[in-house]
């Protein structure tokens, strides 16, 4: 492409066809890696990525993938992911991953192709209304229908998806548009026109906020995804401000690896299946500080016993997070990264002294709590825990000291891999949790490791979920990327047979997993290896196999078939009625209607 | 801001949009995907070029609820500014209606009467029917159309609630 050693005037651009022009944008953004699947709409961005080597596509086997993948590009690099799909069907089968990316605020662009203009509306041959069925689904989306349109939309669409608070946007491109000449222009230098989210927090609250920290007796702090998607600075400003402070620090399922699993300030997860050290010292604090969570049901537990004794204050991007579920003393609009550094700033320069001695005390409270131990375990017998296998897969890789990448599907795997598993950085953790979306982690690892190719990418999956995109491991064996798959294969969907164990009377409907593949053989016909373990005794020869493959592999662990997910916080419970282990499992008797009724 | 009254309450709420395809779709639809209620809602663009709409919606709900529906519009791409006249003080709120009262006699009589009461405009008659033109409040269309039903009202068309703020302020 000449025009690209060119300035940008309109003159030279119209030499462009509109598909060069949205290749053009994509790389004027720093885009390197496209996942995609080709078809009728977009063919001219197809013939266009084939006539340069600016932008890597990678051929995905399903759109759902595309999106999935790029999520776990994004989150693994603070970059926007890219997604390219073609009309209806390839727009319809990406909405499941943009909602994915909307609910864990993952900044994504997806390009959808589209009829051409004078065909839509006529129910033509791959014709949806995509930007009717994507508007709930994404943060903004556009349909070009003028070309001098083109550029600018591409422009923003980035600026949309990574400003404020990130998530997915859409841009639908009729096939005339890609196809006719479309003049192109560099991204604006000026504000957009009217979405500015505020960045900078106001000095008041930050004032505030410090007054009621200083003063607490006990005091947490409860970081979340928010934190990660600041950025890893935001990170090293968070373990900044835990350690200057001396409180505690729980992160969500989506902060993990915002502050570090090895500090001893670090309580665990909070949260349905957090730790009893976390969740309770939400329960008894007297002062929270939440930056970038947002209150979630899965945090909250039964909202009115939720954290009654304390005040709160909460620093989120988005305003709508704040005072959505939980009502808060001091709410704070700002990255989390521009919070973090005011509050540090405004703790040095405060003059009062915090109260060390209750401090001290709340600790104490905490170390007690600590010592239940809740995720404590037994692996005896011939039969492997899958709380074990997991633990023994993260002590390995940490022994190995690789840099390494966890991905995961939905269920029980899921959040085993999120108790025993420690992360001491940001950005190393890819899951779905706000949609919990199974089938997220394999083309999730697919894309960690396109970012980082050297990296160990491991997806800790079930044998349900697994199924879900298994057929990205064609795309593993196209692109050699040596994933490994981890499945903890307990021959149920794992989460869907707890609840019915523990809520529905152990009636396990439709929840077994019957006519599994060998999955051994599966790997194997992708051009894989295949491991299969089933005595505990062979577990770490089979992770350190698996590990040492140059390719991708699926480690099939078969794992015991009962085990429940502890501790659990039956839903419609508090914090403080969190049942710990199988011996308390009567305790899940008295959920009420009421709380069955959430999910 | 930890206590919120529980008790719901109304608001008229004034939205500036860009103004490009698809923006209603997006507001009405953040409405029902979150569960809040419309009363009312008016659309139209209002400067000079044509580029920005104004919204005004009138919904209710408790003061929480009324915060995160504009904490929700004020995060939507297109919208330049989200203004809830009823907490900003003293704002003007008014309403056209179309009002077809058929009927003869007496009751035609006292049609006009009534109309003439609530200052409400004749734009349309024949020998057995009025179409009346009023603008006022929804309470005053409201009674006005509840006067009008037992002399023949058959049809009333309303265009919802326009509010601005009384006083020299602005919207932006």
């Amino acid at each position: 492409m000449s025009a690209a050693t060119k300035p940008a005037s309109t003159e030279a651009a119209l030499t462009m066809s509109g598909a060069e022009v949205v290749l053009r944008a994509l790389k004027d953004n720093g885009v390197e890696v496209i996942f995609g699947y080709p078809g009728g709409a977009v063919l001219p961005i197809y013939d266009a990525i084939f006539q340069q080597n600016a932008i890597r596509h990678i051929l995905v086997r399903h759109e759902q993938a595309a999106v999935h993948a790029a999520e776990g590009y994004a989150r693994s690099t603070g970059k926007v992911g890219c997604v390219l799909v073609t009309s209806g069907p390839g727009a319809t089968n990406a909405v499941t991953g943009l909602v994915d990316a909307l609910l864990d605020s993952i900044p994504i662009v997806c390009l959808t192709g589209q009829v051409p203009t004078h065909l839509i509306g006529n129910d033509a041959f791959q014709e949806a209304d995509t930007t009717g069925i994507t508007r709930p689904a994404t943060k903004h989306n556009y349909l070009v229908k003028k070309s001098e349109d083109l550029a600018r939309v591409m422009h923003e669409a980035f600026y949309v998806a990574k400003s404020g608070r990130p998530g997915p946007v859409v841009v639908d491109l009729p096939k005339d548009i890609l196809i006719n000449k479309a003049p192109y222009s560099e991204a604006p230098k000026t504000e957009h026109r009217s979405y500015r989210p505020q960045t900078e927090p106001d000095a008041e609250q930050i004032r505030k906020a410090i007054a009621l920290l200083k003063g607490a007796k006990k005091p947490i702090v409860y970081a979340g995804g928010g934190v990660i998607n600041a950025g890893p600075e935001a990170s090293r400003l968070l373990t900044d401000f835990v350690h200057m402070t001396g409180f505690p620090c729980t992160n969500t399922l989506m902060g993990l690896g915002a502050f570090s699993s090895d500090d001893k300030q670090f309580v665990g997860m909070l949260g349905m299946h957090g730790t009893y050290e976390a969740n309770l010292a939400m329960h008894d604090c007297d002062v929270m500080l939440n930056i970038g969570a947002r209150f979630d049901d899965r945090v909250t537990g039964r909202l009115n016993a939720f954290s009654p004794g304390s005040k709160k204050i909460h620093a989120d991007i988005d305003p709508s997070s704040i005072n959505k579920n939980v009502p808060v003393e001091v709410p704070i609009v700002g990255d989390a990264g521009r919070v973090l550094a005011a509050l540090i700033e405004a703790w040095k320069a405060d003059g009062q002294a915090q109260d060390k001695a209750a401090l001290t005390a709340w600790w104490r409270q905490i170390d007690g709590w600590r010592g239940i131990d809740c995720l404590r375990y037994r692996q005896e017998g011939k039969i492997i825990k899958p709380q074990h296998a997991v633990k023994r897969l993260y002590e390995i890789t940490r022994e190995l000291g690789r840099e390494t990448f966890i991905s995961t599907e939905v269920g029980q795997h899921q959040m085993w891999a999120a108790q025993y598993f420690g992360f001491q950085k940001p950005n190393r953790w890819m899951t779905s949790g706000g949609l919990g979306t199974m089938g997220y982690g394999l083309p999730a690892a697919m894309g960690v490791q396109i970012a980082h190719p050297d990296a160990l990418c491991i997806d800790i999956a079930g044998e349900a979920s697994i199924l879900m995109n298994i057929q990205e491991m064609g795309t593993l064996a196209q692109y050699r990327l040596p994933v490994k798959v981890f499945i903890l294969n307990n021959e149920y969907m794992g989460m869907v047979r707890q609840w019915q164990e523990l809520l529905h009377g152990g009636r396990y409907s439709e929840s077994y997993s019957s006519a599994l593949p060998d999955f051994v053989k599966l790997a194997e016909s992708f051009h894989a290896k295949g491991i299969r373990v089933t005595d505990p005794a062979d577990l770490d020869a089979g992770i350190r196999e698996m590990i040492a493959y140059p390719g991708p592999v699926i480690a099939d662990i078969a794992v015991a078939k009962d085990e429940n997910c502890f501790p659990m916080i039956p839903s419609g419970a508090a914090h403080n009625e969190m049942i710990l282990g199988p011996e308390q499992e009567g305790g899940v008797a008295g959920v009420t209607d009421e709380g069955k009724v959430l999910v | 801001m930890s206590e919120f009254a529980n008790a719901p309450r109304a608001a008229t709420i004034a939205v500036l949009v860009e103004n490009e395809p698809g923006i209603l779709a997006r507001v009405v639809g953040l409405f029902s995907g979150r569960g809040y209620n419309i009363d009312s809602l008016t659309v139209a663009p209002v400067d000079e070029t044509g580029r920005i709409s104004r919204i005004t919606i009138v919904t209710s709900g408790t003061e929480m609820v009324i915060e995160q529906i504009k904490a929700q519009l004020d995060r939507l791409v297109p919208v330049h500014k989200v203004s809830d006249l009823t907490l900003e003080g003293p704002h003007l709120t008014r309403e056209l209606a179309l009002i077809k009262v058929v009927g003869k006699g007496e009751l035609r009589m006292e049609a006009l009467r009534l109309a003439d009461a609530f200052r409400a405009r004749v734009v349309d008659a024949t020998v057995e029917s009025f179409v009346f033109e009023m603008t006022g409040n929804a309470d005053k269309i409201d009674a006005f159309c509840a006067l009008m039903r037992p002399i023949g009202l058959v049809e009333v068309s309303r265009t919802g609630a326009v509010a601005i703020a009384r006083g020299p302020r602005g919207i932006n």
